[in-house]
């Protein structure tokens, strides 16, 4: 056991993937001799040969066609797209072709692909590197998006998507690649999908969120703590499709509820959640469910980041509305 | 102070004129049914040039029946394929049984040249899952409805087959339209790139619905799109099964050989509209270039060759178009029995693990269709 970063988690992953099954492969721009742009395959081309782990020609979409292409041949792809911004490139072989894959052919055939991808906000990146797209993924039916929000999670999640037979969506955020370090196993294991975490608990007040925002959630809930405010934070883990169960249990504990996402407003997961609470348990709600996300303008300029990305002190406001409702 | 140049130092027109050049088109057999390079007739023996005659007329007849079963609305979608026959059958032809297939929408007689159950293709057209149920041993996906999207996978299985060793190839068609789209170049760049053993089929037939070839590309061929890729291109007349035939079967041997993709321009025409949905030809289409192309017909010419060659007659033809008839029918009959879909099943198939949301819906769905 050794403290990790989380990229350092994610290395390890997908090195340990490669050693439990000769079929995963590890693809995309940069990620062979250069180790990733973020060196989250640092090394792995050196240990694991040009067979499994290579660079592509910089085409997107052809990621993801080859990506299917492979895993029809009985592959397990694992694909990274540079940024996640770079998504609507190969959008076509996510939404129209590898999510309903299975659907399609009657069950006969499967896409186990995990595809990597860096996104969110804090970093200072040029635009188009930074947007929270998850929302467009978690509309195909078939598609599972993953979005750990720190070392520990990041490593058993990646491993769980890499095994599954169903094609993975992995989000990594930048701003916590490096931001902090906690114990990670050496030995492979797995954190459940379609599962969400409870990162801290509490009964005053459900928090559901996910990615950076359970960090800036936590922060918050340190602060209400000292006002008496007992928060309870659910880490999504899996945005899409959700684990309502975990959403609802606490939410019917609590009585009071607010959603956190860094996303814009419009769309999103958030709305995906906050639908739901309101179908299933609007009796059990004692307060307007809070909302806090960004505004509805695209990705910012990297100067405004501050001004535009929600944080610690915005869920705090939000939360004391909500709980002095 | 500045010397003065004598001339310019690009002559562009020059740069441009003749890139077609190294693309002309091969033919074997002429449209009067003569062979015009006895050099490089195939290597078939008579009875293999009775099956790929067979072959056509069954595509043919396949056709007109699909055509009339449409119009009876006993059959859904269907992209018309008369005029492809040489394009279709010797191309596919030249394939082994364990090469993967990556089709189009109009490329369900290769599709079922390669193993495709009859009544599943009709189950495609009609909107019915069961169609796509394929067998493990039949290596093809569905035919492809978004142009282009199957040149990109087709890089993917290929390198696929490159890592496993295996002594096959991909094959994949799109259209002359397809040629536009993006997924087109990379997936021959990145075949070209993997030496991936890709065989990328364009069926040109000069329309894209109803935008002609020349509006496509300024490029003279298609089939010079492979020098971008850094791959050989080959045009060949798609009406002459015999120069298919080849083409195909000498493509397979450089690519298994490690050598990677090449890309093929098959030169053919639609006799009939895009689909039987609603498109008129007659808006976009000349009479006298129907005609034309109608002169080059494939099956007119290949009877003519083996009615010289004594190996055709026309009562040997009239039987074997009964007996597909016959066998149609009694395929359409077979898409008819196979049970009803349920969403119950479409929900258990979304995910191999199925998630809260989809075992709840389970739940209300096979209630609801329990009844």
């Amino acid at each position: 056991m050794a403290k990790k970063t989380m990229i350092q988690a994610i290395t390890a992953a997908l090195g340990q993937a490669i050693e439990q099954d000769d079929k995963v492969l590890i693809f995309g721009e940069d990620v062979g001799k250069n180790g990733g742009v973020f060196r989250a395959t640092e090394g792995l081309q050196e240990k694991y040969g040009e067979d499994k782990v290579f660079d592509t020609p910089l085409a997107e979409s052809g990621i993801g066609g080859l990506s299917i292409g492979l895993a029809l041949e009985g592959f397990r792809p694992v694909p990274e797209i540079q940024f996640f911004g770079f998504i609507f490139e190969t959008m076509d072989s996510i939404g129209g072709q590898m999510s309903r894959m299975r659907y399609k052919m009657d069950g006969t055939r499967q896409m186990p692909i995990t595809i990597r991808a860096p996104f969110g906000g804090g970093v200072h990146t040029p635009e188009m590197h930074s947007d929270n797209f998850e929302g467009l993924i978690a509309q195909f039916p078939g598609m599972r998006v993953v979005i750990p929000s720190n070392p520990y999670d990041a490593k058993g999640l990646l491993l769980a998507s890499i095994h599954s037979n169903d094609p993975v969506m992995f989000l990594e955020h930048m701003k916590l690649y490096r931001s902090f370090r906690e114990e990670v196993p050496d030995e492979a294991y797995e954190v459940p999908l379609d599962k969400a975490g409870i990162s801290r608990e509490g009964k005053d007040i459900t928090i559901v969120t996910y990615g950076a925002m359970v960090r800036e959630s936590l922060k918050a809930a340190d602060n209400l703590a000292k006002e008496n405010i007992d928060a309870e934070i659910i880490d999504l883990r899996t945005i899409a499709p959700l684990d309502m169960a975990t959403i609802l249990a606490s939410v019917k504990k609590t009585g009071r509820v607010v959603v956190v996402q860094e996303a814009q407003k419009m769309g999103g997961v958030g709305n995906t959640v906050v639908s739901e609470i309101s179908q299933e348990a609007i009796l059990s709600l004692e307060a307007p469910i809070g909302f806090v996300a960004a505004p509805d303008t695209p990705f910012p300029f990297g100067e405004a980041e501050g001004i535009w990305l929600p944080n610690a002190n915005d869920v705090e406001a939000k939360v004391k509305e909500i709980m002095s409702y | 102070m500045a010397t003065k140049k004598n001339s310019e130092l690009l002559d562009f027109a020059a740069l441009v004129n003749d890139q077609e050049k190294d693309f002309k088109m091969v033919q074997i057999l002429n449209e009067k049914g003569e062979i015009v390079d006895k050099d490089h007739v195939p290597d078939l023996t008579d009875d293999q040039l009775i099956e790929l005659m067979s072959k056509m007329v069954w595509a043919r007849v396949l056709d007109q029946r699909s055509t009339a079963l449409n119009r009876q609305g006993r059959l859904g979608f269907y992209a018309p394929t008369a005029g492809h026959e040489a394009s279709q059958m010797a191309s596919v032809y030249a394939m082994d049984k364990a090469d993967f297939v990556l089709p189009r929408y109009r490329d369900v007689p290769e599709l079922i040249q390669q193993g495709l159950p009859l009544y599943k293709a009709f189950l495609w057209s009609r909107g019915h899952v069961e169609g796509n149920n394929y067998p493990e041993d039949l290596h093809a996906l569905p035919p492809q409805i978004i142009i282009g999207a199957q040149y990109v996978q087709a890089a993917g299985v290929a390198l696929g087959l490159k890592k496993k060793k295996a002594e096959n190839v991909v094959f994949a068609y799109t259209g002359d339209g397809g040629t536009s789209q993006g997924d087109f170049y990379e997936g021959m760049n990145f075949a070209g790139h993997f030496k991936a053993p890709a065989l990328f089929i364009i069926e040109n037939n000069e329309f894209a619905i109803s935008v002609p070839r020349s509006a496509q590309s300024a490029a003279k061929t298609l089939a010079q799109k492979a020098v971008a890729a850094g791959i050989p291109g080959v045009q060949v007349d798609g009406m002459d099964p015999l120069a298919v035939y080849e083409v195909m079967r000498e493509a397979r041997n450089w690519a298994i050989a490690g050598n990677g993709p090449v890309l093929i321009e098959t030169m053919t025409y639609r006799y009939g509209p895009h689909t039987l949905s609603g498109d008129d030809p007659k808006r976009y289409r000349s009479a006298e270039l129907d005609e034309l192309w109608h002169q080059r017909d494939p099956l007119n010419r290949f009877r003519t060759y083996l009615e010289g060659k004594g190996l055709w007659t026309q009562e040997k033809e009239d039987a074997l178009i009964e007996q597909y008839k016959a066998e149609i029918k009694e395929a359409i009959n077979q898409a008819d029995k196979v049970e009803k879909q349920t969403v119950t099943s479409f929900l258990k198939n979304t995910y191999e693990v199925q998630p809260q949301n989809i075992v709840s819906q389970i739940e209300t769905y096979s209630k609801k269709e329990s009844n």
